[in-house]
């Protein structure tokens, strides 16, 4: 058994709040040059408030410490291999970083003169146009900050094509193994969701789409690869049969890192889909954000484009806000643009042959692992993997043990676990996506962990069902934080206070 | 690995697509360049852009200094490149820090509750249109005029199809909102009023007054920032019902709009109807504090279509270097940078023509008298100063008016350049 790892006074590391100490600061202002305002006399007293009650009050090296020993208790890709299925987790090349921090670009102001913007222009066209050629659509909006945010733009434009013919219509098709983002994003459109159920191949169903497509369909939101890393293989005649009803095809891009130089939604019937720029184009999570949701379009969708859009007159960008058939606005300004930068970068370093090339070693890292795993785990379809493959926990769960408890598990041998539980309509899913920036040995050592996983859970099952180990902080109780909220710091002696 | 996995070659891994969905074209991609080729394509377009002028441009989006340790933290790989903290045990250092940004936006803002981010201030008003209509069961909602203009757009494409209609209030003779035009076209039917301050003019709006007349009806009372900065010196908006804003101003450079990180923040009675993701402390199994993401209940993973929100990816990072950059600051300093912003704002328009005669922070409009605002900004730019907002685009009604900012940023020199720039 994984011992416990020795307390020490980088993981007792208190909150700022409790470390506080009147009259600390970490910051320097220059003198002021002008005359000081006196709050009072310039905003009216009723306008002034009090010192911020509880605010930090410690010292600049304090602060740095404190985040430092924050950031240790994180597991991130730059530790190891992060095999969270859909996420992408991908090498986060520090160029990236740098290009995006350049003076020029890091300090312009979204209303800076169209003269003296001209090279964020560049950088938004340039980006928007190799898009188009990845996705093989006409048009890109770069305006979404996020896939969620995407989604939304995408349907939005979806209601306004089918207004101007007349008729928006009700209902937004998803497939039970979707993202949860695709209903609710249908439902922030107006539309209602009716869930469709896939067949025993994990794809769609095209007998029972074919019953459920009708005039009241506005469209089908389908990832695809879908969330079992399998191609729809009738992704055409799905297509088709929307389409011959009028109604229109969203492909969510979550998976596109397993089509680019491979397959183009364009291509293959799709009328408008996102991109998640912080997955495929290996733009930084951070945690959980920034994003970006670009959203690439067919011709019969680009009128509805939010606003502005680039236009080059003569040999200078302009925005042109004249756009009658616009969805609108979805975001201020012009979308994540420092993401976009990265984005750009990753593309540029890559060039089209590299793309293509990341792709096929993403598809044969996710085999590989698929592979080796097939005799220790249940493989939930049979269907060809992409770039991601999905067990169940079947075989495990016969002793007692389920995926987050492997999971938890995994964590122990160095690894981030897998997406945990999703899809949905796989039982106990446990959905692996390794990336191609991962080399084999760090491959080899994820499927010996879990190898070894396997074979604990059927020996010492409970060495499993209480993982991790080794962490500084054990199991989380989650239930009790759900249960009653704490979701602020207080002061103690107030916290005690106020449960009187 | 090939041979491992019973292929003979990488091409057989896409072999099985059909020939009518695989790509057999090559991208019109040119060949991947080196890391100097791409550090020389963006110096270039950096070029192109406004380098080396001095700027007075604010309007949601504020010049102030970006303390060394903010990008200092954010650098490190283990806050750069982890995903959302979903496995708490090896994401506390994000769960952390996302706790103390929690507690932090509500001592700094006065409410109550603080999720974990929003996209940016524009995109979190609709959020907290959606949730008022959700508490009130009640669906028409109020913006001011004075709020954001396209804060305001991107409000009417949220709403547009969830049976929420907008109305918006004007502003007075001082450029605050009308409350005789809110007394008229408040009623039963309103779930919510929205309002900036300091507003799109820089003014501070009168939160007590709308606050009684809000809940005499009912409806609640939604209150928008863009310039954080201003929380260091103005009352908080404790009236408020939610608390919606920019955090651009702490420690997130302009980047030609964005990414910046929005929050949301409201009372702890209407906690389950909060969009987006909220850390909560709890224990471990060994009785230890921590912190994991709760109340997923709301969210789209598990509620799916009867989420509060689709919102997933927020922005944490940008949410952390507005921890550092509260931290470093701290409850002296983010007092002393809002003087700064006030004196330097008003020693500037000490010198200039102002258009409204209300209190403002570190914004105000000016009107150009016989000339345009446009014509003034080329003069300045002739001097590697960027001018002001010219407000036509957004308010025909002010066409001859500019909104101008000044921040600690701004040096004396530059500003009594702008001044003279009006003399003559």
């Amino acid at each position: 058994m994984i011992k416990q790892v020795t307390r020490h006074i980088v993981q007792n590391e208190p909150l700022l709040f409790e470390q506080s100490s009147p009259g600390k600061k970490g910051y320097q202002l220059p003198a002021l040059d002008v005359p000081e305002s006196d709050p009072e006399k310039v905003l009216g007293r009723e306008n002034v408030r009090d010192e911020i009650d509880g605010f930090p009050e410690v010292s600049e090296f304090e602060a740095l410490r404190h985040f430092t020993r924050l950031s240790t208790w994180n597991y991130a890709i730059d530790l190891g291999l992060y095999p969270l299925g859909s996420c992408t987790m991908k090498y986060n090349p520090r160029i990236n970083e740098l290009v995006a921090r350049t003076e020029g670009v890091a300090w312009a102001h979204p209303y800076q003169p169209e003269s003296l913007s001209q090279g964020c222009m560049e950088v938004i066209a340039a980006l928007e146009s190799a898009l188009a050629e990845i996705t093989g659509m006409d048009a890109v909006t770069l305006q979404p900050a996020a896939g969620a945010h995407g989604e939304f733009t995408g349907i939005l434009m979806i209601r306004a094509l089918l207004e101007s013919r007349g008729n928006a219509r009700k209902k937004i098709l998803v497939p039970d193994s979707a993202h949860g983002t695709n209903p609710a994003t249908a439902m922030m459109v107006g539309y209602t969701v009716e869930n469709i159920k896939s067949n025993d191949r994990g794809m769609v169903d095209l007998g029972v789409l074919e019953r459920v497509v009708t005039e009241d369909v506005a469209g089908l939101m389908i990832t695809n690869p879908n969330t079992v890393g399998v191609f729809e293989e009738n992704i055409r005649k799905i297509c088709a049969t929307l389409h011959d009803k009028g109604a229109l095809v969203y492909m969510d891009g979550a998976n596109m890192n397993a089509l680019v130089g491979v397959a183009r939604p364009g291509d293959f019937g799709v009328d408008v889909m996102h991109l998640n720029l912080h997955k495929t184009f290996s733009t930084p999570h951070g945690g959980g954000g920034p994003g970006s949701g670009a959203v690439a379009v067919a011709k019969v969708l680009t009128p509805f484009l939010p606003g502005p859009r680039l236009k080059r007159e003569g040999d200078k960008w302009h925005w042109n806000y004249d756009l009658p058939q616009s969805i609108g606005r979805v975001r201020a300004y012009y979308g994540n643009f420092g993401v976009l930068v990265r984005a750009l970068a990753y593309i540029m370093a890559h060039g089209g042959n590299g793309l293509r090339q990341a792709t096929l070693d993403a598809l044969l890292n996710a085999n590989y692992i698929r592979t080796l795993l097939e005799p220790y785990y249940e493989l939930a379809y049979k269907a060809p993997s992409m770039h991601e493959c999905v067990f169940s926990d079947d075989r495990q769960a016969k002793h007692g043990i389920r995926t987050g408890d492997v999971a938890k598990r995994l964590i122990d041998y160095g690894f981030h676990p897998y997406t945990v539980s999703f899809p949905l309509i796989v039982r106990g899913a446990m959905m692996i996506e390794p990336t191609e920036t991962e080399g084999k040995r760090d491959l080899d050592a994820f499927i010996d962990a879990m190898i070894s996983i396997a074979k604990e859970v059927e020996e010492t099952p409970e060495l499993v069902a209480k993982a991790p180990h080794s962490t500084r902080t054990l199991r989380v109780d989650e239930v009790t934080a759900a249960r009653k909220p704490v979701v602020r710091w207080i002061p103690r002696s107030t916290a005690s206070q106020a449960a009187d | 690995m090939l041979a491992a996995i019973g292929l003979n070659s990488e091409e057989d891994l896409v072999s099985y697509l059909a020939s009518d969905v695989r790509f057999n074209g090559k991208l019109a991609i040119p060949d991947g360049k080196s890391e100097y080729e791409i550090v020389d394509y963006f110096k270039q377009r950096a070029a192109e852009n406004a380098l080396g002028y001095s700027s007075f441009l604010g309007a949601g989006v504020y010049y102030h200094y970006r303390p060394v340790l903010v990008d200092t933290v954010v650098s490190r790989g283990e806050f750069l490149t982890s995903y959302t903290p979903y496995q708490a045990e090896i994401s506390q250092g994000t769960l952390t820090s996302i706790f103390e940004f929690q507690t932090m936006i509500c001592q700094l803002t006065g409410m109550e509750v603080a999720n974990a981010s929003m996209y940016d201030g524009s995109s979190a008003v609709p959020e907290a249109a959606m949730m008022a209509v959700r508490i009130t069961r009640r669906d028409k909602v109020l913006v001011a005029r004075t709020v954001h203009p396209e804060y305001r757009q991107v409000l009417q494409t949220y709403t547009q199809h969830q049976g929420i209609p907008l109305e918006e209030i004007g502003y007075d003779k001082k450029g605050r909102l009308d409350l005789d035009d809110l007394r008229k076209k408040l009623n039963e039917d309103v779930a919510a009023i929205i309002v900036q301050t300091p507003n799109f003019f820089g003014l501070l709006e009168q939160l007590g007054e709308m606050k009684r007349l809000v809940a005499a009806k009912g409806a609640l009372l939604v209150v928008v920032f863009t310039e954080a900065a201003a929380l260091g010196i103005i009352e908080p908006p404790r009236d408020a019902d939610v608390v919606v804003g920019e955090l651009q101003s702490f420690a997130i450079s302009p980047s030609y709009g964005g990414p910046y990180v929005g929050i949301i923040a409201t009372l702890e009675k209407y906690i389950r109807q909060i969009p987006g993701r909220l850390v909560g402390e709890t224990t471990d199994a060994a009785g230890h504090r921590a912190f994991c993401l709760t109340l997923a209940t709301r969210e789209q993973h598990i509620r799916r279509e009867k989420a509060t929100s689709n919102i997933c990816t927020n922005q944490a990072l940008l949410a952390l270097m507005a921890t550092v950059f509260m931290t470093l600051y701290g409850k002296e300093g983010l007092r002393e940078l809002a003087v700064q912003n006030l004196s330097k704002a008003h020693y500037l328009a000490g010198k200039l023509p102002l258009r409204f005669d209300a209190p403002f922070f570190n914004e105000f409009v000016i009107t150009a008298n016989g000339r345009s605002p446009e014509e003034i900004n080329s003069k300045l730019l002739e001097q590697k100063i960027i001018g002001g907002l010219p407000l036509g685009r957004f308010y025909p009604e002010l066409t001859n008016c500019m909104l101008l900012c000044a921040t600690e940023m701004n040096k004396r020199s530059d500003m009594d350049a702008v001044a003279s720039a009006f003399k003559n």
